[in-house]
């Protein structure tokens, strides 16, 4: 067999995007079908419930709790007001009455004869979602969100932190695999895409946030440096969520490594153009990776390249692929030989292997499940 | 024996059984061979209840293909359908199967004391094969508003609320059912689904239950109170509501499972709770204590079944791949780096832990890198069986009747119940343990990390059959139990560890096997040495253990017993228990490169850490 299948994360300069944008609950779409957005464009906006506060006013007025809504001077389905007094009690011949003060404003929902709790429901939150991805509405999805399409560049990292942003493609490295330091983020970066090469230090994040850039994306990136960036050790695969004023994307992994070229040439020639990044990261099945859109204009796409793949996943002579597993983390080749049988490994593993041709000209033998697809 | 279920016909020949996981659906087939049941044939195929194929059965179908095809024998007819009851060509008497697929079954359990009815809820719900997402408790620390926010965040496929005793306050528990309902847990599956509330509390508190939950998209489920009373635990009506639960909400809304539902002749159980349950009929038909292990990329699970109580733990963020960063955030290098001998540089393994992390499917090529990820594996270990000795623990809160002997020692109940002494055997499972390149070092992965003292057998599940064989036990548990013994347990041999801490070179104690047929010695604390005895053999060991050290019947006391032996042998383990080593970095290379040496573990990193010298740790 002369095939085989391997995951593998998307570098294309030119292809068709589909970004479903679905609101948690229920809601309102605002826009229709054929609609122009921008990246900030509200496209959908629903409420969720109100924050809960609960208080147990039989307590706080040493009360039976029977004898709670007979002291309560708001009913279910009142508002109310912070502060304000909502139960009060009989006091001592009617004297040394004392009285409860609603914790948090919003609506009464329900009184408790059993327990003598209350809960006041908050104001509703709102929830908005944006368009992220510039381009046209395609299809709207009553009640619950839009798809929009455009022709991208799209440009999968392998892990990433913070959120959806998006700003202008700046370049901070000139060659592909240049550490990024904090000297070659400057000013002019607010609120930029800054695009490094190799490991990009703490230092760099740091002045990139100082500077407001949106993003930094740069091919790997040193633990300890992720640590002391994010405050914590992080144990799971689960990002996106960060507060850091910053989305920070790294390509190829963790350590000293240079993004791959191919990356690397594909970015910066769109230096200057709009894109849309996003450092959401999940490992787990359903895997999420963090991604780079960078929209194409009328009439910009190029036929699909190397149209001649037929299957994605495949590894067959020739593939381009990288290693991602020591000793030869991060090397870039070819699929040079896919023997059939399983091999002894150093560990003292039996696994089914293959070789590799290096770009440096050499051949190496590696597992095949620590190869990854260079997809395009 | 025959079989339990009235739709099984008495005289099983052929079974057929799959595991349906969240990436793989495993098959098997048992059959009758000579009189006794053995596991035949095995086949798997990707899971298919993601799109474009929606339907479970299709990967269930394809597993089922394969073992057809390599057995030779037709088990689906025409149109797909499993063809029963068994001829001598075709087909199979019973059909079962087990799930983990979408992520298994996600609880939130509450309870009013978090040490008491919310610790007993957690343990039904565990023992049933549930994630427990969060124990809501009145005294969990969190202010109500904070219990609610929680509540709301999580997404879980059904809540169990205990709380209070029969007859006793209801209050309490009201409260609690009251801060779930504003709430409003959205569910994983879907608008249309009805969170189902399962409430085994304080039959008292049963019609207030019925006004809390009474609307607003619930589906409240009343079953017997698992904390009857503060002396007795009653978990069994809470984990088959649980599982009815699991049947009727859950596998329903995942794709092609009422399919599946209709074809099996059991219940669909899900996996973990299988696993549970043949290592609870092992333990019962042998009479012994056991623990069990699977240790995952995300979770590691551990079951233990001691005095015949039996006890579940996952942790959740304890892994080998998803989780192996937050291992080694938990444990510290440092700590990991105990069980490595050869130097190697922190910072490089910072950044191969993390690219392990986000990208999980890798394995390690060099002898170095295994060595690095047994360490990890041995801390992920320990640092589940901890997390399960403190939770599997005598009920608290349970007043104790106590004799003048008992005076000085002051115990209020909820002192943990796993004893290593009285460990029988111990059984591993998941990818890190099944397949290391060499038994001994599956063997020595587990000595390390749960410490086994006195005399314990170590086996693994050779193929993850346990799933299969657990719910196979509810309707054919002799076809289980044969299985069991004969196909699914690889015995790896005995370990043999006296309790108790010495100084290095004294002795700790002397052995024989079959009083010196098979081999005796001596053995001096810090050392480790392993003795031949074959997978079906069995020799009559004794030890003799020097004062202060124990093996089972007290400081000192000579220790005689039929042992049995397995791919590994005998293991003689005078490290001491509880298991120390030296804080010095070169003292505990040389320490663990003895045990190494000793264990012929790594045969050929033995040679490189002679050239090692000199390295950067």
């Amino acid at each position: 067999m002369a095939k085989a299948y391997t995951p593998g994360l998307k570098v294309t300069a030119s292809t068709h995007h589909e970004a479903h944008r679905l609101l948690p609950i229920p809601g309102e779409v605002k826009v229709a079908v054929g609609d122009v957005v921008e990246a900030e464009t509200v496209v959908a906006e629903t409420f969720m419930d109100g924050d809960i506060t609960p208080l147990n006013v039989a307590n706080l007025l040493s009360a039976q709790p029977g004898d709670v809504p007979e002291l309560m001077l708001k009913q279910e389905g009142d508002a109310v007001e912070k502060d304000e007094p909502i139960a009060r009690s009989k006091g001592v011949f009617g004297m040394f009455k004392s009285e409860c003060k609603a914790p948090a404003s919003g609506t009464l929902e329900t009184i408790s004869a059993t327990t003598g709790q209350i809960m006041i429901r908050g104001a509703s939150i709102p929830v908005q979602v944006r368009a992220y991805l510039p381009g046209r509405v395609s299809e709207v999805l009553p009640d619950e969100g839009v798809v929009i399409e455009n022709d991208v560049t799209l440009i999968q990292g392998i892990f990433g932190i913070g959120g959806e942003t998006s700003g202008t493609i700046m370049m901070a490295c000139t060659t592909h695999d240049e550490e990024l330091d904090a000297p070659a983020i400057t000013p002019e970066m607010a609120g930029a895409i800054v695009i490094g090469g190799g490991r990009m230090t703490a230092a760099a994040i740091e002045k990139a946030r100082e500077v407001g850039a949106a993003a930094v994306v740069s091919g790997g990136i040193d633990d300890s440096d992720l640590r002391g960036i994010l405050g914590y050790d992080l144990g799971v695969a689960i990002t996106g969520t960060e507060k850091l004023g910053i989305t920070v994307v790294i390509t190829e992994g963790f350590g000293e490594i240079g993004m791959a070229r191919r990356t690397f040439e594909l970015l910066a020639s769109r230096a200057g153009r709009k894109a849309s990044v996003n450092g959401a990261t999940q490992i787990r099945a359903g895997v999420m990776r963090p991604e780079i859109l960078i929209p194409l204009a009328g009439g910009e796409r190029e036929a699909p390249e190397e149209a001649n793949r037929t299957e994605s996943g495949v590894l067959e002579l020739g593939t381009p692929i990288r290693v991602i597993r020591d000793p030869y983390f991060g090397y870039i080749g070819t699929v040079a030989a896919l023997p059939e049988a399983p091999q002894v490994l150093g560990s003292g593993s039996k696994s089914r292997v293959l070789d590799v041709a290096l770009e440096s000209g050499d051949t190496v033998t590696v597992p095949r499940a620590n190869v990854e697809l260079i997809e395009t | 024996m025959s079989s339990d279920s009235p739709d099984i016909p008495a005289d099983v020949k052929v079974i057929l059984a799959t595991d349906c996981g969240s990436t793989t659906t495993k098959a098997i087939m048992i059959e009758r061979v000579d009189g006794v049941y053995r596991q035949t044939w095995r086949g798997e195929a990707p899971t298919t209840v993601e799109e474009p194929f929606a339907d479970v059965t299709v990967g269930v179908i394809n597993a089922l293909t394969e073992i057809q095809e390599v057995s030779g024998r037709r088990l689906l007819d025409d149109e797909g359908r499993i063809i029963r009851p068994a001829t001598a060509e075709q087909g199979c008497d019973i059909y079962i199967s087990t799930s983990s697929a979408g992520g298994g079954l996600q609880m939130m359990v509450a309870g009013v004391v978090r040490e008491m009815t919310a610790a007993s809820a957690k343990r039904a719900a565990l023992g049933a094969g549930a994630i427990v997402m969060d124990t809501i408790a009145s005294n969990d620390r969190r202010r109500p508003h904070e219990q609610i926010q929680r509540i709301r965040e999580l997404r879980p496929d059904m809540v169990l609320i205990s709380g209070g005793t029969d007859g006793g306050d209801t209050k309490k528990v009201t409260e609690i059912a009251e801060l779930i309902a504003p709430a409003k847990p959205r569910p994983r599956f879907g608008k249309a689904y009805e969170l189902p509330i399962i409430f085994a509390g304080n039959e008292k508190a049963q019609p207030e239950m019925n006004r809390v939950f009474g609307e607003g998209g619930f589906d409240l489920k009343i079953t017997d109170n698992l904390r009857p009373t503060l002396e007795q635990e009653n978990l069994g009506p809470a984990r088959d509501m649980i599982h009815d639960v699991f049947l009727e909400h859950v596998m329903a809304h995942a794709p092609g499972y009422d399919k599946l539902m209709s074809i099996t002749d059991a219940p669909i159980m899900p996996t973990p709770g299988a696993v549970g349950d043949i290592l609870q009929t092992i333990a019962k038909g042998r009479g012994i204590n056991a623990v069990g292990v699977d240790i995952g990329g995300a979770t590691t699970d551990v079951f233990s079944v001691f005095d015949g109580t039996f006890n579940r733990t996952v942790s959740a963020n304890l892994g080998m791949s998803y989780s192996i960063s937050n291992v080694c955030a938990e444990a510290t290098l440092p700590t990991i780096l105990r069980w490595v001998h050869i130097g190697m540089d922190e910072r490089e393994l910072r950044n191969r832990v993390k690219n392990k992390m986000i990208r999980p499917t890798t394995i390690p090529q060099t002898m170095e890198a295994l060595v690095f990820e047994q360490a990890v594996a041995r801390e992920a270990l320990r640092l589940a069986y901890k997390q399960h000795k403190e939770f599997a623990t005598t009920l608290k809160g349970v007043q104790q009747q106590r004799t003048v002997g008992d005076t000085f020692s002051q115990q209020s109940g909820g002192e943990t119940i796993v004893d290593n002494m009285k460990l029988d055997l111990l059984v591993a499972s998941g990818g890190v343990l099944s397949h290391a390149p060499r038994m001994h070092q599956t063997a020595m992965l587990l000595i390390d990390a749960f410490e086994p003292e006195g005399i314990t057998e170590l086996a693994k599940d050779s193929i993850f059959m346990m799933p299969h064989l657990g719910v196979l036990a509810s309707v054919h548990e002799q076809a289980a139990m044969e299985v069991f013994e004969r196909d699914c347990l690889v015995y790896l041999g005995t370990c043999v560890a006296p309790k108790g801490v010495g100084k290095p070179g004294k002795n700790c104690f002397s052995w024989s096997l079959d009083d010196g047929a098979r081999g005796s010695g001596e053995l001096v604390f810090g050392d480790v040495t392993l003795v031949e005895l074959g997978p079906d053999e069995t020799a009559e060991l004794e030890v003799r253990p020097a004062r202060g050290f124990d093996v089972g019947a007290g400081s000192g006391k000579t220790v005689r017993r039929t042992i049995r032996g397995g791919t590994v042998g005998v293991i003689l383990d005078a490290r001491g228990r509880a298991l120390e080593l030296p804080e010095e970095r070169t003292e505990c290379r040389s320490a663990m490169t003895r045990v190494i040496d000793q264990m012929d573990l790594y045969p050929e990193a033995a040679a490189a850490a002679v050239t090692a010298g000199g390295s950067t740790d």
